[in-house]
């Protein structure tokens, strides 16, 4: 029986990093919980062992039930009937599965009957899902919602909802709409408060994964007259009150089996979750991140199962008398492919440790006051978080997409037709770099993490630390690539040109995540040896991007932007 | 409605993943080289006495389990399961059984739980595919059974109903309880072990593994009544002597060796015992039993 947990040992080489020690012992208090809920962790090994024990159980679901009902959920489908959505009969028994192993609120406080995770390995389990059933992983990864949910909620709302999510009712994010994609200031659903207190929704949303769920957060105008995100608040509606009509699902490339919904309001019962006119600049941002987060865990599950795929062709294909793997033409795209997944996940855990130390500051806030150190690490950890994240979603999604289309590639012919997984995988790619914001706009949220130097001080910190002897010619490499970056920022900030900051700011990023990405390969190869074959693939491959890059924005003026415009 | 029920469980070799050394010299399985696992249909079996808990929240599952002390392994996994407790019954004297002298056994651990509703175990182990032992046990206590079951339809007023897949179709029959039934593989797949029961019961152990632990860990297990297996030996469940173990087990096994399947008939008998004498007199006739 396939185990796509045991039988990845990257993934526990991940788990055992050693800020873990650190973040266990703040999200378990110091491990004080123990004599309160009997399934709580006595110390730090205990809660690794059951971080271990219960990623198996994830591996166990995602590599047999999940794994085996991928193709009919993607031949399948949901559909809808009376409004109401029907999951594909291989997504219904996935949910089931997962509801009755107890992973729906993984990470979300034992007190509401989840299992108090962190998020690193939470996302673990989404990137393990992923490999699986990509689609599935968006209806199993929206009990993210609950984060947010918690985070904003009053007590009474913590209190009648979350407890449902960890019981397995499912969740979703109504955001979008026909004229506010990307733009989300541009939200025009109706909220109206009743004499009681109480509000109604009316209006439509588009393109709402999961749809039809449970629970929804709901983000709506609840200032009339209002044209900007200042008169946004967030809802909760909670599907038991009615009101919420499903009017059609998306006929979509790929992602199949996760509904993709058009949603009607009609005075729907709504709830306001936080403060009025705080729901798109504080909750939402906040809920992106989490969901950015996800989507970057998503796309590294792509990479996973199109490497392994491509790799098992490869073996298996002969062609000229012999396994086409040992043609240097595709064993040289395995190795690429398998150093841009190994980059994608080692810069995903990064950036979810980040989340969980600052998160779980911010929790221990909610009970107490934090002490000077504290407040500064939470503040440092925040800082990093937001500049990861971008990064994480913007290249690992970018890199998936790629691993999907050498994963045909080495298929040849085989990979056009329709009888191999990647075809599907390479459908399901493609969204990656699309939803909770295109890849252009984690560039957006990242450029300002190279203009004001967060990139710079976090690859220098990086560059602190020791490396074995033989990878210090990998290290020099990688500080001759920082000052290429360097150079490059200056010259681009120096032009103060704010047009010509925008057109090369795709450029300064890849950069920045290039050289971030190739450090903490640089940081695994140090760990662990099996990592060295990677690091030197991958720091080949963007020592030349990164030239291309600099090459480019030093001889590119301003001036020359007139030419890109004629289009 | 609240329902105690028994599920009858063995940890064999996995032997769907047989190597060439996967037999000794002498024939019997080299237990050594194969993973022990939860035999699979008793997992079948698991699934259908969890799902009469769903239906009555009160119920107890109970999973007996005969062989060495390292079969507490399995009793943890029913219980990550959903299954309640658990018994090993283990005992030097026990060891070199047969299905008659397996069936004994078990029977008289039964008997010693005394209460109880149904009981419910695979068809058969994939280690020696007899589907002897079920039958065996209800006999010995005298008890209707159901076998072949693929889902259980119905239990109520004393009653249970049942599903049976059978050579050329299924067949629904109702039971008086208690009475034993054997499931099939055909039967829903169990669910997943639930992540926080997975958390609560690791430490679970037998008395033989919390003779292993260091003092800490002892003071830990005897804290926490959830955590203690039940382990019970031969003298507990009052068996005799006689029929447990190698003297209670009259089959031996002479020799084993491959055999390549060249039969192209098949009889098919009717069920008389005119037919099954006519077959057993065939078969003495030409040495293949006797």
């Amino acid at each position: 029986m396939a185990n796509f947990y045991t039988d990845n040992p990257d993934l526990k080489h991940h788990l055992s990093h050693p800020l873990m020690e650190k973040i266990v012992a703040l999200k378990e208090r110091n491990y004080t919980q123990a004599n309160e809920f009997d399934y709580a962790p006595q110390n730090f090994e205990d809660a690794m062992d059951n971080y271990d024990k219960v990623l198996e159980v994830v591996g166990e679901i995602c590599g047999t039930t999940i794994a085996e009902n991928a193709e009919d959920v993607d031949h399948q489908g949901p559909r809808v009937e009376n409004n109401r959505v029907i999951y594909a009969d291989g997504t219904q028994r996935n949910l089931d599965a997962c509801r009755k192993a107890g992973l729906m609120g993984m990470a979300m406080p034992r007190r509401f009957g989840g299992l108090n995770f962190p998020i690193t390995p939470y996302i673990m389990a989404a990137d393990i899902v992923s490999r699986a059933d990509t689609g599935f992983e968006n209806l199993w990864g929206l009990q993210d919602c609950a984060e947010t949910l918690y985070e904003f909620g009053n007590d009474d709302q913590r209190e009648r909802y979350i407890p449902r999510v960890c019981a397995g009712e499912t969740m979703s994010m109504d955001l979008t709409e026909p004229d506010a994609g990307s733009d989300l200031q541009s939200v025009m659903l109706r909220a109206t408060e009743q004499p009681d207190g109480t509000w109604v929704l009316n209006g439509v949303k588009r393109f709402i994964t999961n749809g039809d769920s449970d629970i929804h957060l709901v983000l709506a105008r609840s200032e009339e007259g209002t044209r900007d995100g200042r008169g946004l608040s967030m809802f909760i509606y909670d599907k038991r009150n009615g009101g919420v009509d499903v009017r059609r699902i998306e006929n979509k490339m790929g992602i199949k089996g996760s509904p993709t919904c058009e949603l009607t309001y009609k005075n729907a019962k709504a709830e306001l979750c936080g403060n009025r006119r705080m729901g798109l600049i504080k909750y939402v941002m906040a809920l992106m991140n989490g969901a950015r987060l996800g989507i970057a865990a998503q796309s590294v599950g792509v990479s996973e199962i199109a490497y392994r795929e491509a790799l098992a062709y490869a073996k298996e294909r002969r062609q000229f008398g012999k396994s086409i793997i040992e043609f240097p033409a595709v064993s040289e795209m395995l190795a690429v492919m398998k150093a841009k997944l190994d980059a994608s996940r080692t810069l995903l855990y990064e950036c979810a440790r980040y989340v969980d130390m600052y998160k779980v500051y911010e929790d221990i806030l909610r009970e107490r006051s934090l002490n000077p150190e504290e407040r500064a690490e939470m503040k440092h950890y925040s800082k990093l978080a937001d500049a990861l994240t971008p990064l994480a979603k913007g290249l690992s999604s970018e890199y998936c997409n790629q691993n999907a289309y050498d994963c045909i590639q080495i298929h040849g012919g085989s990979g056009f037709m329709k009888d191999y997984a990647c075809e599907r995988i390479y459908r399901d790619a493609r969204i990656t770099s699309i939803y909770e914001g295109t890849t252009q706009l984690q560039v957006v949220a990242a450029i300002r993490h190279v203009t004001t130097g967060t990139y710079k001080t976090l690859i220098e910190n990086y560059a602190a630390r020791e490396v074995k002897p033989e990878l210090q010619a990998v290290k020099d490499r990688l500080v001759k690539m920082t000052q290429m970056y360097v150079t490059a920022v200056e010259k681009v900030t120096t032009t103060n040109d704010s047009a010509y900051s925008d057109f090369m700011a795709r450029r300064l990023v890849e950069m920045a995540g290039d050289i971030v990405m190739c450090y903490l390969l640089l940081d695994d190869a140090n760990r662990n040896d099996s990592f060295t074959a990677s690091l030197h693939v991958y720091a080949n491959l963007v020592e030349a991007e990164i030239c291309k890059h600099a090459d480019f924005i030093a001889k590119v003026t301003p001036a020359e932007m007139e030419y890109y415009k004629k289009a | 409605m609240s329902l105690n029920i028994i599920v009858l469980a063995k940890q064999v070799p996995d032997t769907r993943n047989v190597g060439k050394d996967a037999m000794k010299e002498d024939g019997t399985i080299n237990r050594a080289v194969l993973p022990a696992i939860f035999n699979p249909e008793d997992l079948n079996a698991l699934e259908q006495a969890l799902r009469l808990k769903d239906a009555n929240p009160d119920s107890t599952v109970t999973l007996l389990t005969m062989g060495l002390p390292r079969a507490a392994e399995i009793i943890r996994e029913a219980i990550y399961r959903g299954a309640d407790t658990g018994i090993v019954l283990t005992d030097r004297v026990l060891g070199g059984a047969d299905t008659l002298a397996t069936s004994y056994s078990l029977a008289q651990a039964v008997k010693k739980i005394s209460n109880y509703d149904i009981i419910l175990g695979g068809r058969q182990a994939i280690d020696g595919d007899t589907a002897q032992v079920g039958p065996q046990i209800a006999e010995k206590l005298g008890l209707p059974q159901v076998t072949y079951a693929e889902e259980i339809l119905d239990l109520a007023d004393g009653h249970v109903t049942v599903k049976r897949r059978l050579e050329n179709g299924v067949e629904t029959v109702k039971a008086p309880l208690p009475c034993v039934v054997t499931v099939n593989g055909s039967a829903a797949e169990c669910r997943p072990r639930n992540a926080k029961r997975l958390m609560k019961y690791k430490y679970a152990v037998s008395p033989s593994e919390v003779a292993k632990l260091s003092d800490e860990q002892k003071a830990f297990v005897e804290a926490r009544p959830y955590l203690q297996l039940k382990e019970w030996g031969a003298a507990f469940v009052e068996a005799d002597p006689e029929q447990v173990g190698m003297p209670g087990s009259p089959t031996k096994v002479k020799n084993v060796e491959n055999v390549v399947f060249t039969a192209k008939e098949s009889l098919r008998l009717e069920n008389n015992d005119e037919q099954i004498e006519n077959l057993i007199k065939e078969l003495i006739t030409n040495h293949t039993i006797g």
